[in-house]
């Protein structure tokens, strides 16, 4: 299972295994990650599982769609380059160690 | 040591406990459900999971072990068979009882039943909990020609997906148009559109009679003597809410159990959230009853303040979303009383917003594949919907720009 880290605003990392094929925000929020609210379960119609790639591993994963990215427009914590949306986000074996930033806030 | 028990392992019931640990209640609490599953996602369970793109696993709102953590007794597969109010306890399907401080009530609601000759037959089915998904996923794998009775959003979701897998479809609407209730006639006419341009025959105007079992079909009658013969029947006509504890415990309930703007009910000790309520929105004037992931989780925030005794009035937005093969209707505010409207965009497939406005306010907001527009909507009904509505027309004003 790919390991990811999520680094909180205050600073502190926490490793995860999240399962292959499962998403970002499925892995965080099965396990409690609070910064991610996932207010729509993950239907892309919420904004609310905004998160900060590490800009090593931006170029590693797939373009956001359309949806994601108007709704990247409407995250809490205004959007940056490397804003994604962790419920579009599938985990695969290339992204074992993947670190991730996670905003103040999501809503 | 004070005991919190919360009935419904449901969104509503999960939520409650999380935000009561969140909010530093250190005391013991229990969450009592009569599903088999830990705490799961309703919402896939006629979209992505109906497809088989899912596992129940994926429904999962925590690990199973994250209840350890949270110290809280989840029992599994139990009913709650009574609530005694003066007593402070409840009574457990086995037998025992069980005492509390504060009691919730997060029951829910169960899916309307079909009255009529033939709707027990093994090859109707319906669609509330993950056990009904499964059934009906299996269902589906046998089917060919499938019936969905009832054209709101459970039947059309139903449908598309049953489309996708390349099931001949056919809906059966009462009214005289698909999603006669919860929104405007133009958007109803492009999800009929939408569902025939997919290949789905929709009946309107059609109440069924019967249902006729023969070997080979499943045979759907309606009163005007339209017959349609059918692999397998999906019933989506609605639900109830589940009221019969509370009703029975001396609770006021009014086709849901009453309760007021801090998720209170006829019991000064007894909260109350989600599906099961009718309940006050300091947003709204009138009392209502909704069915959506945001009214599930918003209210047990309010009902967990209450039981800690420190009250937040429910004042927030309504907001639901559906998905339909490749379009994403995404809905704000409550369109009921509404006296005219202003339509964003063109409907089609680059989607459109259709603006629901009683007097020079704006109450809700329907958008089809415009999520960053519902987003805006959401903040512009929050301020209080006042907004030009030549300027809502126009497409080359941003919205988020008419909030400022
Ligand atoms: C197929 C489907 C698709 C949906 N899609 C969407 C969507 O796209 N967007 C959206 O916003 N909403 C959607 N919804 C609605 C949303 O899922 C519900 O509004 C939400 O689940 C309500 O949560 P709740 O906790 O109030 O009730 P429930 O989730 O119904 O939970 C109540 C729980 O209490 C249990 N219970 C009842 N009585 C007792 C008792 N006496 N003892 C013990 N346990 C009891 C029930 O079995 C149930 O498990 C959908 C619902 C369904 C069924
Ligand atoms: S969970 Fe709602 S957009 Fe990702």
């Amino acid at each position: 299972m790919p390991k990811v880290v999520f680094v909180s605003p205050g600073g502190a990392r926490r490793e995860l295994a999240i399962a292959d094929g499962w998403t970002l925000m499925e892995g965080a929020v099965q396990h409690n990650v609070q910064e991610i609210a996932a207010e729509c379960g993950g239907g892309c119609a919420c904004a609310t599982c905004h998160v900060f790639i590490d800009p090593a591993w931006l170029s590693k994963l797939p373009a956001p769609a359309a949806a994601e990215q108007d709704l990247l427009d409407c995250t809490a914590v205004p959007r940056q380059e490397n804003s994604r949306l962790s419920c579009q986000l599938k985990l695969t074996p290339e992204l074992d160690g993947l670190v991730v930033m996670l905003p103040e806030r999501q809503t | 040591m004070t005991r919190h028990v919360i009935i419904g392992a449901g969104q509503a019931g999960l939520q409650i406990v999380e935000s009561l640990r969140k909010e530093g209640f250190s005391g013991e609490i229990a969450l009592i459900g009569d599903e088999a599953s830990a705490p799961y996602q309703r919402p896939p369970l006629s979209k992505k999971y109906l497809l088989g793109q899912i596992t129940a696993e994926r429904l999962l709102f925590r690990a199973p072990e994250h209840y350890g953590r949270l110290g809280v007794e989840l029992r599994l597969s139990t009913r709650v068979t009574a609530i005694d109010p003066a007593a402070h306890t409840v009574t457990l399907a086995e037998g025992s009882q069980l005492e509390w401080d504060r009691l919730a009530l997060a029951t829910g609601a169960r899916v309307r039943k079909l009255g009529v000759p033939g709707a027990e037959d093994p090859r109707v089915h319906v669609l509330r909990g993950v056990e009904d998904a499964e059934a009906l996923r299996q269902g589906l794998e046998q089917a060919a020609r499938v019936v969905v009775i009832g054209g709101g959003f459970i039947g059309l979701e139903v449908a598309a997906i049953a489309r996708k897998l390349g099931l001949e479809v056919k809906v059966v609407e009462a009214q005289s148009r698909v999603l006669p209730r919860v929104v405007a006639p133009l958007v109803s006419t492009f999800f009929h559109e939408l569902h025939t341009g997919h290949g789905v025959r929709i009946l309107l105007d059609q109440q069924v009679a019967a249902l006729v079992p023969s070997a080979d079909a499943l045979t759907v009658q309606t009163q005007d003597g339209t017959v349609i013969p059918a692999d397998l029947v999906v019933v989506g006509i609605g639900v109830l809410p589940n009221t019969e504890l509370a009703e029975a415990a001396g609770l006021a309930c009014d086709a849901g159990i009453v309760v007021d703007e801090f998720a209170r009910t006829s019991h000064p000790h007894i909260v109350s959230a989600g599906d099961c309520t009718r309940h006050r929105n300091l947003l709204f004037a009138a009392p209502h009853r909704l069915e959506s992931v945001q009214n599930a989780v918003d209210q047990a925030k309010v009902a967990a303040s209450t039981m800690l005794d420190a009250p937040v009035p429910y004042a927030q937005v309504p907001w639901f979303w559906s998905d339909q093969y490749d379009v994403k209707l995404q809905m704000v505010g409550i369109s009921t009383g509404h006296d005219s409207l202003v339509v964003r965009g063109v409907p089609g497939p680059d989607g459109f917003s259709v603006f629901y406005r009683s007097g020079d306010r704006v109450i809700a907001v329907d958008s089809i594949n415009k999520p960053a527009e519902h987003m805006a909507a959401r903040k512009l009904i929050a301020a209080g919907g006042q907004c030009d509505p030549e300027r809502l027309a126009d497409t080359s004003t941003d919205l988020k720009t008419l909030l400022q």
